[in-house]
């Protein structure tokens, strides 16, 4: 019988402190959501907002390279602004921190709900619902969800809001990891001894569920939660990459890295900007991910104390395990947020 | 093995209906979808008449059910189309003909296929070369510089999405360094040289990109071939270090990598939309993206098929892999 999940946020917060890595990249994920909060007031702060041309700033004989140095940093435009268009690129990048974080979590919100509903469904019903709905879930992991994604994306009349489209397309597209994982661990914890104890004493199925087995639930789903969330960043910035997703005025980091490849040889400084951003936001969800992952884990927790060499392997090896399915699916896995079958 | 021609049939009906599943989503998806196919087929300027000519050209006045039979029809059967003036016959696996162009789906494939080829086994043995040689490294050198060298190789091409790495390789290697031409794909067959050359740079961001996921794997593995019993028999007969790596572990440390490098072919040959359409790379990745945006749904439907095919292929030819390198493992 596997020890009981480690309870509580201050036993998680005691596991993240030893681990510098993971801190870092939670300070970096609490400042981004903050700018993306904020991103109205920071807008307001520098006196731009994300639509407004600003002609005078591109030099139109150039094809619309910005005017001055980094792609027209000046006081009133702190990042400099958009070649072409001359929309303020600060505003845009904080604007479109909204878009990329808010349909990354809102993907995974929806992953969870989904996949834990499936899951538990196929855990708890009988011989039959599990086999239907473990069929269901299997075509749903293996089906090359990035490319129906692409499909679904062009039909919808673009006067549906992209962001929102984006985060219900990847919600319910991707979800059949979580579905997987919830009936394996159901299925675990239905033959152990207090959940037996629970049924014997007279609780109905319903109420086993939802006061013995959904807080075994909460570590692993919250381990994979934490690796597909930046696996969603990735897929939102990868659809608007390709122009299927967010499309301007809206600006998304992905929106802002597609129409950058067109200026990347004139004007570096717009390419630089999305690039880095993403770069570092997916780093850091990464990061803090792994780190979770080593806190919710009870065994990696025992091997923390014994030395980081111990745990790491042994996070090495869970991924091993992990990689061939994941892999398999098209959609990105869990140790590989960068958008799998459309790389 | 008694179990492999079993699991072998279990898996291509699972397969098959995958497949047709995804087709009949597609198809779903795009009925639904607004725009009329005999109008984009015909073009601006035709008269309802003649659209209402294609249509029935085109079986669109059918039922949308019966559209999808006659579709799968023609993948078993083939498909013999009247063009007003004369009939067009498709051959067996017949995925039907573009909206857009009239052209056969099964050609465009075929004729996407080289590039997208090209750039997955490019990038294969780019990744393979890369990641299971620094992965080695560091299992067999342990602690020190090596091993926070791979970590940190590790998180950075695991965080990094492979249109950034591209973008940044164009970047310094195109703009600054200008050590190499913006690169525009050219066939192995009119030139090999320039081939290699222009694909040089969507090889390498693939390649970075998957050789941290191979590092991580090849190094793990390794260490836990090494730890394993029959390999401190090895040693404790004497028989040296470089012999044990060498003869010994290296098959079983291997095998999941060989696994793996399966899987991601295999979905690598569905085409790379992202790497392709950054580079310009004419391959199915790029057709993909531009066909769904012109919903041209014949060649959608085509494509993402063969994708398919080629990832749940390559699923069931890793778990095969699998199975034969290591026997503890169950088919299922």
């Amino acid at each position: 019988m596997p020890p009981a999940p480690p309870s509580g946020a201050r036993q998680i917060w005691r596991r993240l402190r030893g681990r510098p890595a993971a801190l870092t990249g939670g300070v970096v994920i609490v400042l981004l959501v903050l700018i993306a909060a904020g991103a109205p007031l920071l807008a307001a702060i520098e006196g731009q907002d994300t639509t407004s041309y600003h002609p005078g700033l591109v030099d139109s004989a150039s094809g619309g390279v910005p005017l001055g140095h980094f792609g027209g940093i000046s006081g009133s435009h702190w990042l400099g602004v958009e070649p072409g268009t001359g929309r303020d690129l600060f505003a845009r990048l904080v604007y479109g921190a909204r878009v990329s974080l808010g349909v990354a979590i809102g993907a995974t919100i929806l992953q969870v709900l989904i996949g834990v509903a499936f899951g538990l469904a196929a855990g708890l019903g009988s011989r039959w619902v599990d086999s239907l709905l473990s069929r269901v879930t299997d075509v749903f992991v293996v089906m090359p969800a990035l490319i129906l994604a692409i499909a679904l994306l062009a039909v919808v009349p673009g006067s549906f809001p992209r962001p929102v489209l984006l985060t219900l397309v990847l919600g319910f597209l991707a979800w059949g990891g979580f579905a997987k994982i919830v009936r394996a661990q159901v299925l675990t914890q239905k033959s152990l001894d207090y959940v037996a104890a629970s049924r014997l004493a007279g609780s109905s199925p319903w109420r086993t569920a939802r006061r013995e087995l959904l807080p075994a639930l909460v570590a692993p789903v919250l381990t994979y939660a934490a690796i597909t969330l930046p696996t969603n960043i990735v897929s939102e910035a990868g659809l608007s990459f390709l122009g299927i997703g967010v499309t301007p005025p809206t600006p998304s980091w992905g929106q802002m890295l597609s129409s950058a490849t067109t200026w990347y040889q004139a004007d570096s400084s717009y390419v630089l900007l999305p690039a880095v951003l993403l770069f570092v936001t997916v780093l850091a969800f990464t990061v803090f991910a792994d780190g979770i992952r080593t806190a919710l884990d009870p065994r990696a927790a025992s091997r923390l104390r014994v030395g980081t060499r111990a745990g790491r392997r042994g996070a090495g090896t869970a991924d091993s395990a992990a990689t061939p399915a994941d892999a398999a699916s098209g959609i990105p896995g869990p140790a590989d947020p960068r958008g799998g079958g459309a790389a | 093995m008694t179990g492999l021609p079993a699991f072998l049939v279990r898996r291509f009906l699972q397969a098959v209906l995958v497949l047709l599943v995804l087709a009949a989503v597609l198809y779903a998806v795009f009925y639904i979808a607004p725009g009329d196919a005999a109008r984009l087929a015909c073009g601006p300027k035709c008269s309802t008449a003649q659209v209402a000519q294609i249509r029935g050209q085109m079986g669109l006045d059918d039922p949308v059910y019966l559209q999808f039979w006659h579709f799968l029809q023609g993948i078993v059967t083939g498909h013999t189309y009247s063009t007003g003036t004369g009939s067009l016959h498709c051959p067996a696996p017949c995925l039907g003909q573009s909206y857009r162009t009239g052209e056969l789906v099964t050609h465009l494939i075929a004729e996407k296929l080289p590039a997208t080829a090209s750039l997955a086994l490019g990038a294969m043995v780019l990744w393979l070369v890369i990641g299971v040689g620094t992965g080695l490294l560091s299992a067999l050198r342990r602690g020190g510089i090596t091993e926070r060298l791979l970590t940190g190789f590790t998180l950075v091409g695991v965080a990094t999405p492979v249109f950034i790495t591209g973008i940044l390789l164009l970047l310094v290697f195109c703009s600054w360094l200008q050590w190499l031409p913006y690169p525009s794909y050219v066939s192995l067959t009119d030139d090999p040289q320039q081939w290699a050359w222009n694909l040089l740079l969507p090889w390498l961001a693939l390649a970075l990109v998957e050789a941290a996921k191979y590092a991580r794997l090849t190094r793990s593995s390794m260490l836990e071939t090494l730890a394993e019993d029959h390999i401190r028999t090895f040693r404790a007969y004497g028989v040296g270090e470089g012999a044990v790596v060498r003869r010994h572990a290296l098959r079983g440390a291997l095998t999941p990598v060989i696994a793996l490098s399966a899987l991601d072919l295999g979905t690598m040959f569905g085409g790379a939309l992202l790497t392709e359409t950054l580079f310009g790379i004419p391959g199915l990745g790029q057709q993909l993206v531009q066909s769904v945006q012109l919903k041209d749904l014949p060649v959608v439907v085509g494509i993402v098929l063969v994708m398919g095919l080629a990832v749940v292929l390559a699923n069931a030819v890793a778990d095969v892999l699998y199975a034969l390198a290591d026997r503890r493992v169950v088919l299922a």
